[in-house]
C-alpha cells in the first residue's frame, strides 16, 4: 500500500516566509482566472510564471513527482475521453475546420481540435504549480489563522485545521485496521468476488467510523472544556503581520489578474481564436 | 447563524469527518470490474456523517474532504465535481431531521426516506451540478460530461444504497432506543 501524500515541507525560502494569507488569495484568484480564461496566450504566461515560482520555493521537484505523474496520466486519459465522445468539439468552438488526419469514421483529427484540447490541457495545468506549492509550503496552523483573516468564520477554518492535523492519525488507524483485518485473511483485491470484496471492505471501514465517532466525542469535549467557541473573534498564535514580499507578491497578482482579464474579454469571448 | 448551527461537535465532526473521508477516498474504493468505476466507500460514510451531524456538516465534509483528497492526490482539485460532493452531503443531511439515527430508530420507512433523499442528492450532483460546470468552467464536450455524470451518479447511488444502508443499520444498533427499557415484575 503506498502511503504517498502531499504534506507541509519546511524549508528557507522567498515563497516560504510568504504570509499564509497571500498564498491562500494568491491560490484561490489565480484558480479562478484559470478557471474563467481560455486564453492560450494567458494560459502560457501564467504557467510560465507558475513554473518559475515554483523554481524560487527551491522545493525539489522529487517531492512532488508522484502527484504530478498521477495528473499526466489523468489528463491523457481525460484528453482521450473528449475525443472519443467528441471529436469535433474544437470545430464547433472555433467556428472552422481545418483537417489533419483522417483516422477512422467519424474520427478526423482536426488542427481545431487539438488546439481546444491543448487549451483545455493548459487550464489543468495553470493552476498545478500553485496548488502544489500552496501545499507544500504553507503550515497548516497558518493555514486555518490566514482563513479567519480573509473573513471565513474561524469556526469552520478550525474544522479545515482538525482535519489537516488529524489525516496522518486516520491513515494510520486505517492501515492498522487493514492490516489486522487482512491477517484474519480479509481479501480487496480483484480475486474476491465483489459481493465479498464490498462485505470486507465494510469490515475495515466499520471500526474506523466507530474509532472516528469516539475521536469526535473526545475532541469536541475537550474543546468545549476550554471554552472554544464562547468568542465571536478569536485571535491565532501563528498570525504575522503582511510584509513587504506580500504586498509585492498581492500587487503582482492584482497586474495579472487585471491583464489575464482584460485580454481574454476585450473581444468579446473567452476564446483565443487563432483559425 | 453560525453560533447557532456550528456547534463545537459539529465543527469537529466536519474536521475528523473530512479526514476520513480524504483517507477512504484515498485507500477504501473496491475496483468493480468495469473501467474507471470504483465503489467509492468515502460516498457511503459521507452519507452516514450527513445523517448524523446534518446538512452543513454534509455539504463541508464533501468539500473539504473531496477538494483536500483531491490535492494531496493529484495536485489540484477538479473543481466541478469537489462542488458536485458536497452537494450529495447537502441533500442527504437535510434528511437528518427526519430521521432520528441517535435513537436507534432505523427500521424500514427510515430506510426508504434515506434512500430517497440519496438517490436525489446523487441525481443532483452527478447529473446536473458536475456535468454543468465542467461545461461552464472546462468547456468540455456536453455528451461527455453527461455519460461521466451518469456512470458516476448510478456507481454513487448503488455504494450509498447497499454501503451506506448497512453503516445506519450498524450504527442504530449501537445506540440505546428510548423507551427500550422495561420494569421487571
Amino acid at each position: 500500500m503506498s502511503s504517498f501524500l502531499l504534506a507541509y515541507m519546511p524549508i528557507d525560502s522567498p515563497i516560504h516566509r510568504l504570509n499564509a494569507v497571500t498564498k491562500l488569495i494568491f491560490f484561490v484568484v489565480w484558480s479562478l482566472v484559470a478557471m474563467i480564461t481560455f486564453d492560450t496566450r494567458i494560459l502560457a504566461v501564467m504557467l510560465t510564471i507558475g513554473c518559475v515560482i515554483f523554481a524560487i520555493s527551491r522545493v525539489p521537484f522529487r517531492n512532488v513527482a508522484i502527484p504530478v505523474y498521477l495528473i499526466l496520466i489523468f489528463l491523457f486519459l481525460n484528453n482521450v475521453a473528449i475525443f472519443l465522445f467528441s471529436p469535433q468539439e474544437g470545430v464547433e468552438i472555433y467556428g472552422s475546420r481545418t483537417e489533419w488526419l483522417h483516422l477512422v469514421g467519424r474520427y478526423t483529427l482536426t488542427w481545431e481540435q487539438m488546439f481546444y484540447q491543448m487549451n483545455v490541457t493548459l487550464k489543468y495545468l495553470t493552476v498545478l504549480p500553485m496548488a502544489l506549492l500552496f501545499l507544500v509550503t504553507t503550515h497548516p496552523s497558518e493555514f486555518a489563522s490566514s482563513l479567519a483573516r480573509i473573513g471565513v468564520n474561524y469556526r469552520i477554518g478550525y474544522a479545515l485545521a482538525i482535519a489537516l492535523r488529524y489525516i496522518p492519525d486516520i491513515q494510520r488507524d486505517y492501515r492498522h485496521i487493514a492490516f489486522a483485518q487482512q491477517t484474519r485473511g480479509l481479501d480487496l483485491s480483484r480475486k474476491e468476488k465483489l459481493g465479498t470484496r464490498i462485505k470486507n471492505a465494510i469490515s475495515i471501514v466499520w471500526p474506523l467510523i466507530l474509532s472516528s465517532l469516539d475521536r469526535i466525542e473526545k475532541i469536541s469535549a475537550a474543546m468545549e472544556l476550554r471554552g472554544f467557541g464562547s468568542q465571536k473573534k478569536r485571535t491565532f498564535y501563528n498570525s504575522r503581520p503582511l510584509a513587504t514580499g506580500d504586498y509585492i507578491a498581492l500587487a503582482l497578482l492584482a497586474v495579472l489578474t487585471f491583464v489575464a482579464l482584460y485580454v481574454t474579454f476585450h473581444d468579446g469571448s473567452r476564446f483565443y481564436n487563432p483559425f | 447563524m453560525f453560533q447557532k448551527m456550528l456547534t463545537v461537535k459539529t465543527i469537529v465532526a466536519i474536521g475528523i469527518g473530512t479526514a476520513v473521508f480524504v483517507i477512504l477516498g484515498r485507500f477504501g474504493s473496491i475496483p468493480t470490474g468495469v473501467p474507471n468505476t470504483n465503489i467509492e466507500t468515502a460516498y457511503a460514510f459521507l452519507a452516514l456523517m450527513s445523517v448524523l451531524f446534518g446538512p452543513i456538516a454534509g455539504v463541508l465534509i464533501g468539500w473539504f474532504g473531496h477538494g483536500i483528497k483531491d490535492a494531496i492526490m493529484y495536485g489540484s482539485p477538479w473543481f466541478s465535481w469537489v462542488i458536485a460532493s458536497g452537494i450529495v452531503g447537502l441533500v442527504i443531511g437535510l434528511a437528518a431531521n427526519q430521521i432520528k439515527i441517535s435513537e436507534g430508530e432505523f427500521g424500514k420507512a427510515e430506510i426508504i426516506k434515506f434512500n430517497i433523499y440519496q438517490v436525489i442528492g446523487n441525481v443532483l450532483a452527478w447529473l446536473l451540478v458536475a456535468p454543468v460546470l465542467d461545461i461552464l468552467i472546462y468547456a468540455e464536450p456536453v455528451n461527455k460530461v453527461w455519460t461521466q455524470g451518469i456512470v458516476a451518479g448510478i456507481a454513487n447511488i448503488v455504494t450509498v444504497g447497499v454501503i451506506g444502508t448497512i453503516l445506519l443499520l450498524a450504527y442504530a444498533k449501537t445506540r440505546t432506543k428510548t423507551g427500550s427499557l422495561s420494569k421487571d415484575a
